[in-house]
């Protein structure tokens, strides 16, 4: 009798703790290596392992070329994905029927590295509302070169915080080649973007350093944008510097309506409607309208009906950087308002529009202004684009005026 | 005897043991540890043969006034509850399903619109499960003898042709979804929602299969299955997209809430656009009225605004709508082709827009 309590109580241990067991077991998934290798099917085995994968685990994808007709999404955390090399794991989207990016990532603590997105419908690849993002090595180009079809952004975090984007390259985005938007903590560093309309683009985002990069062939070089209408808006903090932009002369393709079809081709930096920028320690030289541009929302004679939303680029310091042979053939809208005005573009020009509502005894607060020191021998001009549009000319040269400085800003720190 | 007291002693143990960790649910547990299927016909909602789609009794249909525009396809839904589960009614929300529901749409072609008798091609059966974490979706493809349809996490492209509306042979590379690109519109502040059960979409008349016709939402209150459903005079109502008995404005706006809001709303997938377009916006620029586009890339077809009003052709809503390239097409997922109703009707409605005093184009 003793004997069955004791089977009954062995049965009530083993009946509990299968159900243990079972849910160490799942925690404990063992990490299989994935590795997917070229082949007819290949294209559903990578999205199969997309859809597969277990948190923290590796997928691996072998050098050779991959097709696909439709995007791939991703929608697991904590998933690395690692190719044999930007120039050896090709993913080509040229036959892409479906989906409006080539790769959809909307998870976080996500790593892409070593491969290459080629000739998507739309965005290259795009990393919608994750924490921790990193694309490192990663190639996204249109082979056929600047045209206006090329899709939108070649790499393309979103609503995302703690991104860095390294030693990437972006060719032939008919948008920006590098887009950061309505993110926060943000480095872009040691990419190469080139022959896009915007090499390197940080909108409506919060702190970021876009550093040691390459920009040529775009029509702009590095924009830093604020736009309205948008769930996040406020841009600033943001720090440019040590980065080598030029020769960003590529006639502007993005579709009309965009507001990168507002840039001027031949255009190094352009800060719209940011605050608390500072640009140190770049080289940028020949570009046809300007090497840097800071401009208003105004300066884009674009509507906009959203009463939280600041038009205006303010605190921003300019220091450091050497500007050399600009402004010779000045393009676009902005351009031909410049063009009567100069025989040739200053280096450093701003639209000067200031907030009215923010202005104490008829001045701008000193941490609202704008700042330039130490940019050796670089021009500037206050354009006065309130004044161009009822009709005078009241340009302001006098480049002392500006000369100041504000706070350095601090670095951004990742995780 | 004393043994079989000692059984029951000991069983009452057990219980006490486990008790407090056994859900008393457990059949249902281990019911949705086991999902998904590999075959539909596994789950038992249908009489045979499958492709007649006869629900069993305890699997119900149901319908919306204004569906979301799905290739020319047509769609039947029903829905199953687990053993007495109830939804909850919301006013606005979508209702609340109880955990092992099961949401069940079954897509399909007929081989010549005009005639729907004539036949058809089942295409795909999508599941929306509820677990103890929330939805999860299934697909399930059909294969070509039409006796069965199976699980494929990663959905396929099928090669359809049919006669059209006008008589002309047509063709579409119709997409099933993979199960990422399910929550790609069943997105909501990033978990897998539902879409189309909520009061507004399922406020309508409808003839269950014992014939009885009535509200749908009180024959659902009838069977019991339904808490919470105040009087009909106060269930919202979004128009039928389609119905000359609704104005312009009203078939609109519900046209773009279904086809459009699951995505553009302030906490889905699109509110990076900063563009709702739910029924219950009444913000002009919210809804797109002269509101400049963002990260729109080819899609704005060098349009400056995402409504002009009166003039549909100069709107990339419109031309978003009248284009099939991947990357200017929306919705920008489950529609290959373009819905010319759905087109025309958003034609009009722009071009009898009011200006609202501010000034047009730039």
């Amino acid at each position: 009798m003793f004997r069955i309590t004791l089977w009954i109580f062995i049965l009530v241990l083993l009946g509990c703790g299968e159900e243990k067991s079972k849910s160490t077991s799942l925690s404990s998934t063992e990490v299989k290596p994935w590795l997917i290798t070229p082949g007819k099917k290949a294209d559903r085995e990578i999205q199969r392992a997309f859809l597969e994968v277990k948190p923290g685990q590796v997928i691996n994808i072998a050098a050779g070329h991959y097709e696909f007709s439709r995007r791939l999404t991703l929608d697991i955390p904590e998933v690395t994905v690692r190719g044999a090399g930007a120039d050896k794991t090709i993913f080509s989207f040229r036959k892409q029927k479906v989906g409006s990016e080539g790769f959809l990532v909307t998870q976080g603590k996500f790593v892409l590295e070593s491969l290459a997105i080629e000739d998507t419908k739309g965005d290259g690849i795009k990393v919608k509302g994750a924490d921790n993002v990193t694309l490192r090595s990663v190639r996204v180009e249109w082979t056929r070169g600047p045209h206006e079809e090329n899709g939108g952004y070649g790499i393309y975090p979103v609503q995302c915080q703690n991104v860095l984007i390294e030693k990437c390259i972006a060719i032939g985005a008919s948008d920006a080649g590098i887009y950061v938007g309505q993110s926060k903590n943000i480095i872009v560093r040691n990419n190469q973007a080139r022959k896009n309309v915007a090499g390197i683009e940080i909108e409506n985002s919060r702190f970021a350093d876009v550093y040691k990069n390459d920009l040529t062939e775009n029509t702009g070089g590095i924009l830093v944008f604020d736009l309205p209408n948008l769930p996040v808006m406020g841009g600033g903090h943001i720090r440019v510097f040590q980065n080598k932009v030029y020769k960003n002369n590529q006639k502007n393709f993005a579709a009309k309506g965009n507001i990168v079809a507002k840039v001027p081709t031949g255009t190094g930096m352009m800060v719209m409607a940011n605050n608390q920028v500072e640009i140190f320690s770049n080289e940028v030289f020949s570009h046809q309208t300007t090497n840097l541009a800071l401009v208003s929302y105004m300066a884009t004679n674009k509507k906009y009906d959203d009463p939280s939303y600041d038009p205006y680029p303010e605190g921003i310091f300019i220091h450091d950087n050497l500007f050399s042979d600009g402004g010779t053939d000045p393009q676009g809208e902005i351009g031909s308002l410049l063009a009567p005005l100069f025989q040739k573009i200053p280096d450093i020009v701003w639209d000067g529009m200031v907030d009215p509502q923010k202005m104490v005894e008829g001045k701008i607060p000193a941490e609202l202004g704008i700042y330039l020191k130490d940019n050796a021998g670089a021009t500037f001009a206050n354009f006065n684009l309130l004044g161009l549009l009822q009709g005078s000319r009241a340009i302001d040269r006098d480049i002392k005026k500006y000369t100041g400085e504000l706070p350095s800003l601090s670095a951004v720190k990742l995780p | 005897m004393t043994r079989l007291l000692l059984f029951l002693v000991g069983g009452i143990f057990f219980l006490a043991a486990c008790g407090s960790e056994k859900d008393p649910s457990e059949s249902l547990n281990s019911f949705l540890e086991e999902l998904p299927y590999s075959k539909l016909s596994e789950y038992g909602f249908f009489e045979s043969p499958l492709a007649q789609q006869l629900p069993k009794k305890e699997v119900i249909p149901y319908d919306l006034n204004t569906p979301l525009f799905s290739d020319y396809t047509h769609k039947r839904r029903f829905f199953r509850l687990p053993v007495g589960g109830k939804i909850k009614y919301h006013q606005k929300e979508v209702f609340d399903f109880p955990v092992g529901s099961i949401l069940i749409k079954t897509f399909s072609l007929f081989d010549d619109i005009r005639f729907p008798e004539k036949g058809e091609r089942l295409l795909e059966t999508r599941l929306l499960v509820k677990g103890k974490t929330g939805w999860k979706a299934y697909p399930y493809i059909w294969n070509e003898e039409q006796t069965e349809a199976l699980y494929d996490s990663v959905g396929d492209i099928l090669e359809l042709s049919w006669v059209h509306s006008d008589g002309v042979e047509k063709k579409n590379s119709y997409v099933v979804p993979n199960t990422n690109e399910c929550k790609g519109c069943h997105d909501y502040s990033g978990k897998l929602t539902l879409i189309g059960p909520k009061a507004k979409h399922l406020n309508q008349h409808f003839q269950d299969l014992e014939k009885t016709n009535s509200n749908q939402l009180v024959l659902w209150q009838k069977k019991g299955i339904l808490l919470g459903l105040p009087k009909p005079s106060s269930l919202p109502y979004l128009a039928n997209w389609n119905s000359p008995n609704n104005s312009l404005e009203k078939r609109a706006r519900a046209y773009l809430d279904v086809n459009c809001a699951h995505c553009h709303n302030p906490k889905g997938p699109a509110n990076n656009s900063g563009l709702d377009l739910r029924s219950e916006q009444n913000n002009l620029a919210n809804i797109g009225v002269f509101k400049a586009p963002v990260a729109a890339g080819r899609g704005s077809g060098g349009l400056n605004y995402d409504i002009v009003p009166g003039k549909p052709e100069e709107s990339i809503l419109l031309y978003r709508m009248k284009s099939t390239n991947p990357e200017i097409a929306m919705p920008e997922f489950g529609r290959g082709l373009v819905h010319e109703e759905g087109v025309e009707l958003i034609r009009r409605w722009i071009a009898n827009m009011p200006l609202s005093g501010k000034d047009s184009g730039e």
